[in-house]
């Protein structure tokens, strides 16, 4: 046996020890002498260090000393929330409006847990936030002392990291650490939890000069090979399709987007994640893919012999049943975290990387060594994809009473346009918002992608907001997820924050109402809110929204859809909440239901575009068939399956 | 005993690591064979080793996702053919007058070490690759086994070249 010398351990034996709390910052900038600060002192120096302006949060108890500072600095604007739930989504809101950093504050105990939800989500739609929350003395930990919660704890599955700082020496390294964490690589969470004595104690305040994290070095320079495999396949393939994610958005990768799928004139779909990435407006555009998604994107990746996957994860509402995906092609995926790449697909071509640096390497790598890539012009494809783009638009049925929503929302898009900001809720209304608002431009959609979080709207929206203060922002919400974070247009009306928000009410959780009502036989188990047309009305929206110091209209016909659109933009001395009462029975469309093949969407209920499924060369030829008239008009879906049949 | 792959993880020696592992590891749904942690030659970095079962989810995606923890500053698979993995264990065994020299001679045989003998029972303990020990627990049966337990199984690269040195130098 062979003997291994080298590695004698001093041994004592014991795992890594749960004695003292430090961050060390090893490289310190040698000032003549630093100043001594409290630790809420630092936290603050700390935040103004790191230009951040605004925070969203909650006093309480042990955020106390924190409160102090804060009170007094003028480079940090706080704003006080009505629930620490809304701070958070507000941090997001700020986040992926601006493509900054968000930043909330909890006091510790439910101030904490409250905040539990906003860095779930933020988790699942890498969004760059801190979240600092007070905690218990150092000395009462472990006790369950008043408002005491683990939070490090309780967090450690939904933050990109976090920090338990005990010390106020240790705060600075923490706060550098947690914003660097939070906003390279994949973007996500961090939490910082500051023991009420690290406030409270002080410290020669030393700012570290960079972060110290040994464990943490996100790789956002492509490999060259890989990038040159990537090329080859796209040169060689016959049906690509660029498959793009919300990574495209974080990475403000966008121009990269454009330059190369006009370059090689590719398709594009963008997820839900990514609406704004590639504007809805261009002709190589195929609309979102997934189970709410078109005819065209579903299609295409359906049918592609290549995915181009970049920032994307391969989400089962994406994907629909995994082994029935994309069957025939070859899969491109790009991503800055290692870890999704082969988590749901295998992979032919693994690129870690910022989608920005991959998309520009790509275009690089054609124009050297693969015109082909930059000269085929698929034209059977092409000719396939855009039969489907008219055969099979977006639309909707008109109702004969109240408002349609789809037409509630095209025309706040119509009327606002794409330099606004439109963040919604969870449900019906996200996904008319996502497939009905006309995006132009990235970080102009905000919304709850993985985790699902109703409520996100008016907060995200009051983010945004003061985020991005010139632009208009809507809250494109629903009746139930409106009823579970209204409480913040008391902070809009008092901040001057002037969102507007459109209630699609249909006076019922909607999405779950169209699940009852095409899997359970129309059993509506409470789902009825009675919130709209012929109920009690309660909550009343447009008496509660005034109770709140907004401007609330309520809209009852399509007739009345612009004026009042038009009232909201007028105003901006405060708040506006439209209450659209729109029909139950309105249903999103097209449909994928949930874990089914993608093959199995339905254009309309009970309508399936026909598709074949079958090997490379059979689609091949029938997508070559498929298209030769190209005069524009809008077949019924009979006329279309016959054709491709 | 193919999906099973010894991981050896150099992290960060900070409070609250080996929970995030462990967290992690129960969260995706893979499974830990066996998990020792010790102090290595650097007071700041600890080790892991850990032996995961890889059934349903490729080794790839296990180390990527540790990989994301921000504690964890190296992993490293060894081999069987390239290190040395050793497992420590301790079994009481049913053993009267009449069986304690049948136990006995099994355990010379596996060179094994009795390490305390009671009116009925001995204890003994054993150290080696776990298949090892393992079969000594076979030949231990027959006699009746009171109570087993065992270390997580740790690791060390052959050789003079250390993980840790070189996880360091980046």
């Amino acid at each position: 046996m062979a003997a291994t010398p080298s590695a004698q351990s001093a041994g004592t034996g014991t795992a890594p020890s749960p004695a003292p709390v430090t961050a060390t910052p090893s490289s310190i900038r040698r000032n003549s002498t630093p100043e001594v600060l409290t630790g809420a002192q630092a936290i603050v120096r700390s935040l103004e260090l790191l230009e951040v302006e605004t925070v969203f949060g909650l006093p309480g108890g042990t955020i106390l000393p924190t409160y102090d500072p804060l009170f007094e600095t003028d480079k940090i604007r706080h704003i006080l929330v009505r629930h620490e739930q809304g701070a958070g989504h507000a941090a997001e809101g700020y986040a992926a409006a601006s493509g900054k950093l968000g930043v909330c504050i909890a006091t510790s105990g439910p101030g904490a847990t409250n905040l539990i939800t906003a860095l779930a989500d933020a988790h699942m739609d890498s969004v760059p936030i801190m979240a600092i929350t007070g905690q218990q003395s150092s000395k009462l930990l472990g006790t369950d002392a008043f408002q005491e919660a683990d939070i490090v704890g309780m967090t450690m599955p939904v933050t990109k990291h976090s920090f338990l700082v005990t010390k106020p020496e240790d705060i600075p390294s923490a706060i550098l650490n947690a914003h660097h964490i939070a906003t390279t690589g994949r973007p996500g969470p961090v939490l910082v939890d500051v023991t009420k004595d690290a406030q409270t104690g002080t410290a020669p305040f030393v700012w570290p000069e960079e972060p110290q994290l040994p464990g943490y070095r996100p790789i956002l320079k492509p490999h060259a090979k890989q990038i040159r495999e990537a090329v080859r396949l796209i040169s060689d393939a016959q049906r690509p399709v660029f498959y793009i994610g919300g990574g495209v958005i974080r990475s403000q990768a966008e121009k990269e987007l454009l330059k190369l799928a006009e370059a090689t004139n590719i398709p594009v779909a963008t997820t839900l994640m990514a609406r704004g990435a590639f504007p809805d407006s261009h002709q190589l555009h195929l609309g979102m893919p997934g189970m709410h998604g078109s005819v065209p994107a579903v299609t295409a990746l359906q049918k592609s012999d290549l995915l181009i996957t970049i920032g994307a994860r391969f989400d089962d509402r994406v994907t629909g049943n995994l082994d029935s995906f994309a069957p025939n092609a070859q899969v491109i995926h790009a991503d800055i975290d290692p870890a999704e790449i082969g988590k749901n697909r295998d992979v032919d071509v693994a690129i870690v990387g910022d989608a920005r640096e991959v998309l520009a390497e790509m275009l690089t790598e054609m124009r050297g060594k693969f015109p082909k890539a930059l000269e085929r012009q698929r034209e059977p494809w092409w000719r396939f994809l855009n039969r489907l783009k008219t055969t099979y638009p977006l639309g909707y049925d008109t109702q004969d009473e109240l408002c349609d929503p789809q037409y509630v929302i095209s025309r706040i898009s119509a009327l606002t346009g794409p330099e606004a900001v439109y963040a919604a809720g969870v449900g019906q209304h996200q996904m008319w918002a996502a497939q009905f608002v006309e995006f132009e431009r990235p970080k102009s959609w905000l919304n709850s992608g993985g985790l699902g979080t109703m409520g996100y709207s008016v907060p995200a929206a009051m983010g945004a907001k003061v985020a991005e203060p010139d632009r208009v922002v809507w809250a494109i919400d629903g009746d139930g997820c409106f009823q579970m974070t209204n409480q913040e247009l008391a902070t809009c009306a008092l901040n001057d924050i002037p969102i507007k928000v459109a209630i699609i009410n249909n006076s019922s959780l909607g999405m779950v109402r169209q699940w009852q009502t095409l899997f359970y036989d129309g059993r509506y188990s409470n789902t009825d809110l009675n919130t709209g047309h012929e109920t009690i009305r309660i909550p009343d929206f447009v008496k509660l929204a005034e109770a709140y110091g907004c401007l609330a209209l309520r809209v009852d016909s399509n007739d009345d859809v612009d004026a009042a659109i038009k009232t909201a933009l007028e105003t901006n001395d405060r708040p506006v909440v439209l209450d659209f009462t729109v029909p139950p029975d309105a249903m999103v469309w097209p449909m994928v239901a949930a874990g089914v093949s993608n093959d199995e969407i339905e254009y309309a209920r009970g309508i399936r575009p026909e598709f074949d499924g079958e090997g490379d060369e059979q689609a091949e030829n029938k997508i070559a068939d498929a298209g030769t008239e190209e005069d524009g008009t809008v077949r019924s879906v009979a006329q279309i399956e016959g054709g491709l049949e | 005993m193919n999906n099973r792959h010894t991981l050896s993880v150099l992290v960060e020696n900070k409070p609250g690591v080996l929970t995030r592992f462990t967290g992690l590891i129960a969260r995706r749904g893979f499974n830990i064979h066996s998990l020792a942690v010790g102090v290595t030659e650097h007071d700041e970095l600890s080790r892991i080793t850990v032996v995961v079962d890889v059934k349903d989810v490729p080794l790839e995606q296990v180390t990527k996702q540790l990989n994301k923890l921000v504690n964890v500053i190296k992993i490293v698979e060894l081999e069987p053919a390239t290190s040395v993995r050793r497992a420590h264990i301790i079994y009481k065994v049913k053993a009267n007058a009449t069986t304690r020299p049948q136990v006995a001679a099994a355990v010379e045989m596996f060179r094994a070490k009795i390490v305390d003998v009671g009116p009925d029972s001995v204890s003994v303990e054993a150290t080696g690759e776990l298949g090892k020990v393992e079969a000594l627990r076979e030949v231990l049966e027959p006699f009746g086994i009171k109570e087993i337990v065992q270390s997580g199984t740790v690791a060390i690269g052959r050789g003079s070249k250390s993980i840790t040195d070189r996880a360091l130098r980046n």
